[in-house]
């Protein structure tokens, strides 16, 4: 086993070492501790109401078995019950008065059986209540909510690649007075998290008549220090013999930087493409701060207006959640390589 | 100025300009926060607004309840909020409601039916103004589950007994069924008040200033205390969240957990949805003590904004939805305990209640009458909801072992007194 | 290069080319008036103009409200109140005591912060730097295993925290597993020290992936020939991991330092929907502190909101100046 291929990648196959195994172990661990989670959630959310209190909870989600049976209206639960000669027999309540069940065979629907709670468990069967999903989707104006969502992310999205990358190429081509004062107060605003100062950028956003307008959302993070940091950073690797023979051939400097630096800034512009998608696509408080009329609701706010004062819908409240989640891992899971790749590749530099 | 700023700000003139209405209507726009189908209701009701009233287009904004307590009050003050908003903290936004007297038909109607509940939308020394009225009424008091009782064949207490003798059956029934909470209260200062008055507990002082922590008071604090100690109450309640924040035991109570829970009347229509026939629950009227058999009376009210540009048109929108037909078949179909004094007195009939839903609705609208006036009192007081928070967050604290249970009431009374005092600058 | 002329012959569509074209004109008449050397303020101004209206007005209004009092919205119906509030935050008998001070919750609010960030940042290094030595190895499913770590990273805070907390309710997953053991169910969240445990857990197993892939990033940077010399001097491979490794991976370490330092302080909605901030205050973060004063108690206190957010402010701005010395430093030597 050769040094280069315990600490880094090891090309050929050779026999498992035990430091292999114990990678594979890790690994495995990981998708379990990292996946299933996400995939209990999924599971929950289509478990109805009652089912979410069962304790222990079933890892499918069940329902109990119905049956209709004659002389009766409604559909009757089926339990199994333990009789008092020991035998166990298949009987649908009717009713229960204290703690006795008035039960009947579904094959002998005339004679009722008097059963005490304790005697019968409820028979299971697997169904997925998809009504957490149809009800709020039903209730609320969901097309509407997703395309203002949408909007939101892909416009915002645009004007922080444009700003940003105009604001890191002058940072970074250029040599000018008042260049580092610049780059201190854009990576100071870096600490400070919008939560402080909700109350100020709500007046601003007055100010400007902007409330429950979509923009109130898009614009006050248009411009991210991350942002500028990130394509700065990249941009400073750039040969600068380009822009040099460009400025020979006069061109502009705004024709440098669209024509020659933002092209090839593109695997970091990518980067921040893919951060600033998912950062729009999950805000909620500052969109919650803005937006109190329904038609200028995003996904995030919308579906999480079946939040009352005094009790939570578990089951409309997960099966939301995984609404909101379903598009930004679909779009994970279509790009991932190439997101991973780019993070891999820019992040630092 | 690049191509994309120049669209985007063009796109934002365009934006406020299509925003002023292009028809000759009124909008109105409703804030509203649902708990349970009162939603539905609603818009069921506006349909039929809507069809005869064609030159008002009722916008309902459902938000979740968040959005209701943290912004809303942020966006009345700035001018920005909606026409009509259901709110619960009435005291509190009291300064930015709307008189609808002036547009109203028949105030008359709204001072019979409303009365008492239009004092909490008003501010200190203000008598006449119509600001609202209550979607739903709410008492605090208990639900038992009877079917544990019965499994341990213990008797229930009476209607007159103490938070003693129901500890003390409580807990003798969850050891003998193996549940974990014999009692569970919400994680709530407006839940505590009720049993405090009971106590004797009279929360102001004779100026009519706060003063919270007196004989009363302590007594039920002590006894809260000493049941999370001695296990008649669990710690997840009180002890696992921090400050103000709400925490219900419903989850618990449906699933059989709980002995006795103290919540009120809007629990209804939830555990005749869920628990079904699972067992049997009643709500039972508010323990006694020197100081009565009180709960706390509460509930949301529509309240309608004074920075609204279209104040006829609200007042049309509020005056038909708090007329009495369409309150009692909302108040019919959300099983809410009614806030409209005509209504209470003639009964609501609940036609998709069951049978145990129906009677404990019955037990809650007695229980009104049980109510004791520095109840009303003190949930009319414009700054209760501070109270409330204070004392909820630093009982929570002592429960959880943070701090010795007499800091605990010092730090009530400073709290209280520095952020009315902030409040009032 | 190969990659940017593929980039320059696929990603010049049309309207792109067409609005280059569209706006070199104005911006060429720019340049002609003011001069090239001035340029880049032109290509700072729209960035500078947003910062100014949403972080840097902003703070000068939060700078304000911390001098006033009352529960009024605008700066201008404020009433001046000099330095009362932060004597209100400073007012204690001993900072390291909270309880000795008049507004207790705030200091509760600075000790935890401090702990979860240390512990947390310390950790998330650790865990981070380990996955991204074992991605380094040959492994099958390399590209699969790093966007399993990475998945979390998309996800909202409070999905994040809501998926956790279903997890680890009383009668959730975990105590499933656990009675199934044969144990007893915990109640986690009435537990002090279980409680910051899953806040730190929680926030770890979110944003782990993010920072591996940097780790990562700077282990394939490494050049492979070092190890194959170091194998030739007899080196074992723990000490090859100390001597070789760790020097050359250390720039990228500094990045999720100071990265996970930044986050690590404004840490609130994540922890704030697992816990609430309790039991009691024990997870109670400083960025929630002021949130609540703000508005969850209804009491609308953005004076004393305001006085706490520049306190913090203050402190976050000394990192980054230390963040930046540091750098500077680093690129000097």
């Amino acid at each position: 086993m050769s040094l280069r291929s315990a600490l880094t990648l090891r090309r050929g196959g050779h026999r498992l070492h035990w430091t292999d195994v114990a990678s594979y172990a890790y690994l495995a661990l990981g998708v379990v501790l990292m996946f299933g989670p996400v995939l209990w959630l999924g599971l929950s959310s289509f478990k109805t109401q009652a089912a979410l209190l069962e304790f222990p909870p079933s890892l499918l989600p069940t329902s109990q078995k119905q049956v209709s049976v004659p002389g009766f209206d409604t559909p009757l639960p089926l339990f199994s019950v333990t009789m008092d000669d020991g035998s166990t027999r298949v009987l649908a309540q009717v009713r229960r008065v204290g703690l006795q069940a008035q039960m009947v065979d579904p094959a002998d629907p005339g004679k009722t059986i008097r059963v005490a709670l304790d005697k019968r468990t409820p028979l299971r069967e697997t169904a997925f209540a998809f009504s957490n999903y149809t009800e709020p989707l039903r209730q609320f104006d969901f097309l509407l909510y997703l395309k203002n969502s949408l909007f939101v992310t892909i416009v915002a999205t645009l004007i922080t690649l444009l700003i940003n990358s105009m604001a890191a190429y002058a940072l970074s081509i250029y040599q000018f007075p008042g260049r580092n004062v610049a780059m201190v107060g854009i990576i100071s605003t870096l600490m400070i998290p919008i939560t402080i100062i909700l109350v100020p950028v709500y007046l601003v956003i007055t100010w400007f008549g902007l409330v429950n307008s979509l923009w109130a959302v898009i614009l006050p993070g248009a411009a991210t220090p991350t942002g500028v940091f990130l394509l700065r950073q990249y941009m400073l690797t750039l040969p600068r013999d380009l822009i040099e023979a460009a400025r020979m051939d006069k061109a502009s400097e705004w024709q440098i930087y669209a024509r020659i630096v933002l092209p090839l800034t593109l695997p970091a512009l990518a980067v921040l493409a893919i951060f600033s998608v998912m950062w729009r696509w999950n805000e909620f408080l500052w969109p919650l701060a803005v937006l109190s009329k329904s038609q200028s609701y995003t996904l995030q706010i919308g579906l999480n207006a079946f939040q009352g004062e005094l009790q939570t819908q578990w089951n409309y409240l997960l099966a939301m959640t995984v609404v909101t989640m379903l598009p930004i891992t679909l779009v994970f899971v279509f790009l991932q390589r190439f997101i991973v790749a780019g993070i891999a590749n820019t992040g630092v530099k | 100025m690049s191509w994309r700023r120049a669209l985007a700000i063009a796109s934002i003139c365009c934006t406020t300009v299509f925003a002023v209405p292009a028809l000759a209507e009124s909008t109105v726009h409703i804030a509203w926060y649902s708990d349970g189908n009162e939603g539905e209701v609603l818009l069921d009701l506006l349909k039929r607004f809507q069809a005869s009233n064609a030159d008002i287009k009722v916008v309902v904004d459902q938000m979740p309840f968040k959005a209701i307590s943290e912004t809303l009050p942020v966006q009345v003050a700035s001018g920005q909020g909606p026409d009509i908003a259901r709110v619960t903290d009435l005291g509190g936004l009291a300064r930015y409601a709307l008189d609808l007297r002036p547009y109203l038909k028949d105030p008359a109607y709204w001072e019979t039916n409303f009365g008492p509940f239009l004092e909490w939308m008003r501010v200190d020394g203000d008598t006449r103004s119509i600001p609202g009225f209550m979607t739903q009424l709410t008492v605090t008091g208990p639900f038992v589950n009877k079917t544990l009782f019965e499994q341990a064949g213990i008797a229930m207490p009476g209607p007159k007994a103490t938070w003693d003798d129901w500890a003390k059956a409580t807990k003798a029934v969850a050891d003998k069924v193996g549940a974990p909470f014999p009692i569970a209260f919400d994680r709530s200062g407006h839940r505590v008040f009720g049993p405090v008055i009971s106590q004797g507990g009279k929360v102001f002082d004779a100026k009519g200033e706060p003063a919270v922590t007196d004989d009363g008071f302590k007594a039920m604090a002590q006894k809260l205390y000493d049941w999370h100690k001695s296990g008649v109450m669990g710690k997840e309640l009180w002890g696992s969240v921090s400050g103000a924040t709400y925490r219900g035991a419903n989850d618990e109570f449906k699933n059989g957990q709980v002995v006795l829970y103290m919540s009120g009347s809007w629990q209804i229509a939830q555990f005749d949805k869920t628990i079904g026939d699972a067992f049997d629950w009643v709500a039972v009227p508010n323990p006694c003590g020197p100081g009565g058999c009180s709960g706390m009376p509460g509930g949301a009210g529509l309240v309608a904004i004074k920075s609204t540009k279209e104040p006829k048109a609200v007042a049309r929108v509020m005056e038909y939805l708090a007329s009495e037909d369409v309150l009692r078949e909302f108040y019919g179909r959300s099983l809410f305990v009614p806030g409209h004094l005509g209504l209470s007195a003639k009964g609501v009939d609940y036609p998709t209640a069951s049978p145990l839903a129906k009677e404990a609705l019955g037990v809650y609208s007695k229980g009104v009458t049980s109510v004791e006036p520095l109840a009303y009192r003190l949930q009319g007081y414009p700054h209760s909801r501070i109270m409330f928070n204070v004392v909820i967050s630093r009982l929570g604290q002592a429960i959880s072992g943070e701090i010795p249970l007499d800091q605990a009431y010092k730090r009530i009374d400073d709290d209280i007194s520095q952020q009315i005092a902030e409040r009032k600058k | 290069m190969r990659q940017s002329d593929a980039a320059r012959r696929t990603t010049r569509p049309d309207p792109w080319a067409a609005a280059v074209r569209l706006l070199d004109l104005p911006m060429r008449a720019v340049q002609r008036l003011i001069g090239e050397r001035r340029m880049p303020y032109v290509f700072l101004l729209p960035n500078v103009v947003f910062f100014a209206l949403f972080v840097f007005v902003p703070l000068g209004i939060s700078f304000w409200f911390s001098f006033t009092g009352g529960s009024a919205l605008f700066p201008s119906q404020r009433p001046y109140v000099g330095l009362q509030q932060y004597g209100y935050l400073f007012d204690c008998g001993s900072v390291l005591d909270p309880s000795s001070c008049r507004e207790d919750h705030f200091w509760r609010g600075v000790h935890n912060t401090a702990f979860f960030v240390v512990v947390q940042v310390t950790l998330m290094v650790l865990f981070s730097l380990v996955t991204a030595l074992v991605l380094n190895r040959p492994i099958r499913g390399r590209a699969f295993f790093r966007a399993v770590y990475f998945f979390p990273v998309l996800l909202s805070p409070v999905v994040v925290a809501l998926i956790w907390k279903w997890i680890l309710q009383r009668d959730g997953l975990l105590n499933a597993a656990i009675t199934t053991l044969g144990g007893q169910k915990i109640i986690f969240f009435i537990d002090p020290s279980w409680a910051m445990f899953w806040a730190i857990f929680v926030s770890i197993w979110a944003h782990m992936g993010f920072y591996t892939l940097i780790l990562l990033a700077g282990l394939q940077a490494i050049p492979g020939d070092l190890y194959e010399a170091a194998e030739m001097d007899g080196t074992r491979p723990l000490r090859a991991l100390l001597r070789i490794t760790l020097p050359l991976l250390w720039p990228n370490m500094i990045v999720v330092i100071v990265l996970a330092l930044i986050r690590g302080v404004q840490t609130f909605d994540e922890v704030f929907v697992l816990t609430g901030g309790g039991p009691g205050t024990a997870t109670l973060m400083i960025v929630q502190y002021i949130y609540e004063t703000a508005f969850a108690n209804q009491s609308q206190n953005f004076g004393l909101a305001s006085a706490a957010s520049i306190v913090l402010g203050v402190v976050l701005f000394v990192l980054t100046l230390a963040q930046l010395a540091f750098n500077r430093k680093r690129d000097a030597t």
